[in-house]
């Protein structure tokens, strides 16, 4: 609690200094915003929908390119687990695949699929498919044996074996890669709406810098920074609710 | 069958398919070029003089970010391991813009530096960053609490206790942070350079985008990648290696 207090307490300090910096002339107002500019900023932005229905944007895309993402990748992440050769060949690639700069690959998205959602959520797509993959099979590796050898000693068939055992114990790890995969999603999407001025939360940061209205700037870009600490704060909470205990 | 020809059959399927529907005419000229095109660009790409001197400008950016964001990363980790209050009281912080794009606060920085190679350098650096300090911080509080001691009751000065105890038990995720880091800087100062910039391969790429040079695009982005992926599988075996 009292590390909270300081953590607040010193982003009031850096927000008084940056004022007063400002207003003393040492840094202009077209470089940093005075904090005091934010609030009202903000509530222009808010009378002319440059908040919520960005944010609701984005946010339908990064749900989208999630959905999209789990209903491929679940069933890969099984069949690289059920398959072994399969996995042995394959997850190494999706391994490096997932240290790979893939999003620098958004030019290519834009000549195949034009400057759109479909670049957006097709981003945010590959973006979260790789850590899906890769959870669900960990999942699935991870499901213990004696689970499966008392599945197997009350004659269960292989299918229900898969769905009454290995599926329901590999939940909380499939959850685990879903959730990566979602903030994966959010922030290359808005990463991508911000590169080509196209969206949500990410274009209005872009517009903003172009028209020159600094205060709308930090504004947006500051609430990209909430939304998404937002997202990763709550799927985290729900994740440690949702883990059998 | 081994994982091995798994693996060569599905990139020898890939390529065929590729090629069959580059020259399908399903879509539309170039969008998906076929191979000899891209090989025949990648061709002139790297015998191009100017390409080497975008490849300069890039790696520059990379390297000197890189260098900033790491040591930068490394002190800040090390300052919110070994003092739990202060680590406590910035974490909300660090992991909430460690989270967010990067790329964001490129309007930022370039009111802060300007247009040019600073600004994609001081992205490189602040996306590097995160991942060091955060990286660095919980290698730090999982620091083995009897080495501590034993330095301690060596009596050991702060410099002795950086030096001799904490550097070498930090060695392993000091290799790490910095395959982290890389590979978002690489991202970082790349993008960056293909929203705004006049040098480097960020810029070359969006240049060929823009005019419709597809295979060229391709020709750009798999040297990129090539050198990105090979870098960082590199950095993977020295990690390996210890």
């Amino acid at each position: 609690m009292k590390e909270k207090l300081a953590g607040v307490a010193g982003l009031a300090i850096l927000a008084i200094v940056l004022e007063a910096v400002v207003r003393a002339g040492w840094i202009s107002p077209l470089v940093v915003a005075p904090p005091s500019a934010l609030p009202a900023a903000f509530i222009r932005m808010w009378d002319e929908g440059f908040i919520l229905h960005p944010v609701g944007v984005t946010l339908a895309q990064a749900f989208t390119a999630t959905v999209a993402a789990a209903l491929i990748g679940i069933p890969w992440g099984y069949l690289l687990w059920r398959k072994p050769l399969l996995g042995e060949a394959y997850t190494p690639w999706i391994g490096a695949a997932f240290a790979a700069p893939t999003v620098l690959l958004f030019p290519l998205f834009l000549v195949l699929f034009g400057r759109g959602y479909a670049t957006t959520i097709f981003v945010g797509f590959i973006a979260a498919v790789i850590p899906i993959v890769l959870k669900t099979r960990e999942a699935f590796a991870a499901v213990p044996k004696v689970l499966l050898d008392v599945g197997r000693s009350f004659r269960l068939p292989e299918s229900g074996l898969v769905r009454r055992v290995a599926f329901p114990a590999a939940v909380p790890g499939i959850f685990t890669g879903m959730r990566l995969g979602l903030i994966y999603a959010l922030v290359n999407i808005i990463g991508m709406e911000f590169l080509i001025d196209f969206g949500g939360l990410g274009r209005i940061a872009s517009e903003m810098y172009f028209r020159f209205e600094i205060p709308g700037m930090y504004v947006a870009i500051i609430l990209i920074v909430l939304v998404s600490w937002t997202f990763l704060a709550v799927l985290s909470r729900l994740e440690t609710w949702l883990r059998p205990r | 069958m081994a994982a091995t020809q798994i693996r060569l059959l599905t990139l020898v399927s890939i390529l065929i398919i590729w090629e069959l529907v580059a020259r399908s005419g399903l879509l539309y000229q170039d969008v998906v070029p076929s191979l000899l095109k891209i090989g025949k660009a990648f061709g002139f790409l790297l015998i191009d003089p100017i390409t080497w001197r975008h490849f300069a400008v890039s790696a520059w950016e990379i390297g000197a970010g890189l260098a900033i964001g790491y040591v930068l990363g490394i002190l800040f980790g090390l300052a919110a391991g070994t003092r739990r209050f202060f680590g406590a009281a910035v974490a909300p912080y660090v992991d909430g813009i460690a989270t967010a794009p990067k790329i964001v606060f490129l309007p930022i920085v370039m009111l802060l530096v300007g247009t040019g190679i600073g600004s994609k350098l001081a992205l490189g650096a602040l996306s590097a960053f995160f991942p060091v300090a955060i990286n660095m911080a919980a290698s730090v509080r999982h620091i083995n609490p009897t080495f501590v001691r034993v330095g301690q009751s060596f009596r050991l000065s702060r410099w002795q206790m950086a030096t001799r105890i904490y550097l070498p038990a930090l060695r392993p995720s000091l290799v790490t942070s910095l395959r982290l880091g890389f590979g978002l800087a690489v991202v970082g100062v790349l993008l960056a350079e293909i929203k705004l910039s006049n040098a480097g391969l960020g810029f070359l790429a969006n240049e060929h985008y823009s005019h419709y040079r597809v295979p060229d695009l391709y020709a750009v982005l798999v040297l990129v990648f090539i050198v990105a992926v090979g870098l960082n599988s590199l950095m993977g075996r020295f990690a390996e290696r210890r």
